[in-house]
């Protein structure tokens, strides 16, 4: 009998994990926040999100036509980064906004690196501090407040800052926990991104060092910087939680190691307090995880794991 | 008793696949009609033949043997006639000289073979020859001459044995039934090699998801001085013996060292129990126990095969292919290797027949590398292997040195956590060559 053999290397087997269904994963760690937005800003978070997705799979597949690679869509990446973009972008924020945000970050920070894995800063913030930078109007101040329903720039951490000039109240913990703030599209409702991430950590696709040590690094910066009272605000009052959990644990951003992972996330908190506390913006969560990012390389190159009987030289 | 779990950091957790045969006795093959006995079933030096075309030979007599120091002598399986002394295709994928053997049908036992006697009543030396005389390797698959492995150098001094009964490799059951059905022969090789090595501890480690085969050892040793039963976690590559080694003692081998430079000595139960036969029985080894199995096999089985038995006639005996195959695997499903016909002969370290149908024998498509860093944290030697493999591909392989490509065990772990399924230890065996050659050349 003639029989057609495979011939390859080993292993022979191999897991049920794909790069797919790690993003699949995320996308439905993201989605009970994102039934939230919509509850509380409204139906324009989700015509919102479904623009910046198709602006994302729509960019991504152009440009892999245009550099004729393979299309690499199915992989799902640049929905996740079409619904992060979205997620850090006012719900009051017109459609455009949108669509230019995950062009932007798809084309500029992913496909001309490479493509999935080559990027050196997470696409999605590229996408916002883009759209911060250009339309800082639209960025700042389409908030909406769930609760009387109009638009403003009156966040926790902007009221925290005074940037309204006149102190105004600030909201209860229970509705920062709920997301019945105003913020961005998903950033609001920390208690559905911490189930989101608590999800991830279930199913093994993120670790829980960089969210428990970022976030862990703000509260103790923040007991010294504005008192414990205000700790709750820093932690639930911007974009923390969806930093921390979806943003700064990006694999292709983040350092490889778990000694490293804690260096980063130490940063990324030291600088979003900094930020927080005497920069220019009342918010700094996406730029120091994106400075974070920049030092990821350096990171990894100095802080490698203990080699199994010993390192020789 | 102990309850305590013993284990390592890192590995992986790939489905068992043993369901199939693990409740299957052991048993005795078909007899072969001819027989192909490569001269080299080891690492070392090969035999050369000691038999002519013609000559009549019987079951175990020796029939090559080399002067090296590093290598193992072989025996006819068979009884019967020299038919003829050539080349053949062998399961590490090259021809190699093999002495083929046609059966008369008889196995006539050849007059060397005799009982040892007691241990007791034997020396150190005498025991450490008959292990030599006997063609002792390692049956676990990487097929080092045992003799060598139990006579370290003076400088090292060895203070405890393991017998590998982790058996981590998915699909095979051969080393569990073996301690499920011959625990007195393992008993014996151990007292074996402990007086061989002048060791007061050996331990016996068997992963927990054998508790029959943990219990059956327990019972087999009860009473014998120095024998001990470690349950390891079921986690692969528990088996590696480094890994083992750290498992059971918690000492770490040195990058580049052995097991002796910790004083340990690791053997595979499988090897320890033939030896056991060796002094019990005086029969060298020409039979192995063999998982014959996977999703295009038939009839699944664990098998007593004569050494030399091709593997279309080992097939055959258990219903043939069920279905098309795609992938026919020497050993195990991490760390076999494919063959690409059925007329290569079952040798000494032959601890699995592995079939798998087309599906499952698909090579995936592999992607971009997304960091996400499963393998580094698979990796049991603690290797970072999407940089190695990076680096491989780049051709740089000074740079995939600094990254520890020569500690690579190629177990596969990365390989097969993998989301993007890339093509890891295949572009990390390359670089360890490399950097291997590059430093015998320095």
């Amino acid at each position: 009998m003639e029989i057609k053999l495979i011939g390859s290397s080993s292993p022979h087997i191999r897991s049920e994990q794909t790069t797919q269904k790690v993003m699949l994963d995320v996308i439905i760690a993201l989605l009970p926040a994102l039934v939230a937005s919509v509850f509380y800003f409204g139906f324009s978070s989700l015509v919102l999100v479904v623009l910046s997705v198709a602006s994302a799979v729509v960019t991504e597949y152009v440009l892999q036509r245009m550099m004729k690679k393979d299309i690499a869509i199915a992989d799902l990446s640049a929905v996740v980064t079409g619904i992060l973009v979205a997620f850090n972008i006012p719900s009051a924020a017109p459609w455009w906004i949108a669509v230019i945000g995950s062009a932007f970050a798809i084309a500029i920070a992913k496909q001309i690196f490479g493509g999935i894995g080559f990027n050196f800063m997470n696409p999605a913030l590229v996408g916002r501090a883009f759209l911060l930078a250009s339309w800082p109007v639209h960025m700042t101040t389409g908030f909406i407040d769930p609760i009387t329903d109009a638009v403003t720039a009156a966040t926790p951490l902007a009221i925290l800052k005074g940037v309204e000039g006149e102190a105004l109240p600030l909201p209860s913990i229970i509705d920062m926990l709920l997301g019945r703030i105003p913020g961005s599209l998903g950033e609001t409702s920390a208690i559905l991104l911490i189930i989101g991430g608590i999800y991830l950590i279930y199913r093994g696709v993120i670790k829980w060092i960089i969210p428990v040590a970022y976030i862990g690094t703000v509260a103790v910066l923040a007991v010294f910087i504005d008192g414990p009272s205000m700790v709750l605000y820093h932690i639930f009052g911007g974009g923390l939680i969806l930093g921390a959990f979806f943003m700064a644990t990006d694999y292709v951003t983040c350092p490889i190691t778990d000694k490293g992972k804690i260096i980063y996330a130490v940063g990324c908190g030291v600088v979003t307090m900094l930020i927080r506390s005497v920069g220019g913006y009342p918010e700094g969560v996406s730029y120091s995880i994106l400075l974070m990012n920049i030092l990821t390389p350096l990171i990894d190159k100095y802080v490698s794991p203990k080699l199994f009987g010993g390192a020789k030289k | 008793m102990s309850t305590k779990v013993f284990t390592f950091k890192g590995g992986i957790h790939p489905p068992h696949h043993k369901k199939q045969t693990e409740k299957l006795s052991i048993e005795n093959a078909v007899e072969p009609k001819f027989v192909v006995i490569p001269l080299s079933q080891h690492i070392g030096a090969p035999c050369d033949p000691l038999v002519q075309v013609g000559d009549k030979v019987k079951v175990g007599q020796k029939i090559g043997d080399s002067k090296a120091f590093v290598s193992a002598p072989v025996h006819a399986s068979i009884s019967g006639s020299v038919k003829s002394i050539g080349l053949h295709i062998t399961t590490g994928g090259s021809k190699v000289n093999c002495i083929t053997i046609e059966s008369d049908g008889l196995f006539e036992v050849h007059e060397s073979v005799k009982p040892k006697g007691n241990i007791e009543d034997l020396s150190k030396e005498e025991i450490l020859a008959i292990i030599k005389e006997a063609g002792m390797t390692g049956m676990g698959g990487a097929g080092f001459p045992t003799h060598v492995k139990l006579s370290p150098p003076k400088d090292k001094t060895i203070d405890t044995i393991i017998l590998n009964g982790a058996e981590c490799e998915p699909f095979l059951t051969a080393d569990h039934r073996i301690m499920l059905e011959k625990p007195e022969q393992i008993v014996e090789g151990a007292k074996a090699i402990m007086k061989a090595v002048g060791v007061e501890k050996c331990y016996i480690a068997i992963e927990k998801n054998k508790p029959d085969a943990i219990e059956t050892m327990r019972k087999a040793i009860s009473g014998v001085n120095g024998l001990e039963v470690v349950p390891l976690e079921a986690k692969y590559p528990q088996g590696d013996e480094k890994r083992m080694i750290n498992a059971v003692t918690g000492r770490e081998v040195p990058s580049g060292g052995l097991p002796m430079d910790v004083g340990c000595i690791v053997d595979n139960v499988g090897t320890i129990a033939t030896i056991g036969n060796v002094f019990l029985t005086g029969m060298p080894l020409v039979q192995r126990v063999t998982t014959v199995t996977g999703s295009a096999i038939k009839n699944p089985k664990n098998l007593y095969i004569r050494i030399g038995t091709l593997f279309k006639d080992i097939i055959e005996q258990c219903g043939g292919f069920s279905e098309e195959p795609g992938k026919i695997i020497n050993g195990g499903p991490m760390m076999g290797i494919v063959q690409y016909t059925t007329e290569v002969p079952a040798i000494k370290g032959t601890s699995g027949i592995l079939v798998l149908n087309k599906k499952d024998a698909k090579v995936p498509e592999a992607s971009n590398c997304i960091r996400c860093g499963k393998c580094v944290d698979a990796c049991p030697v603690h290797l970072q292997p999407f940089m190695i493999s990076r680096q491989a591909i780049l051709n740089n392989f000074e740079e995939a040195e600094k990254y520890y490509a020569a500690d690579c065990i190629e177990c596969g772990s990365c390989s097969f956590v993998c989301p993007a399924k890339r093509p890891l230890v295949e572009t990390i065996r390359l670089a360890k060559k490399e950097v291997i050659s590059k430093r015998k050349k320095a």
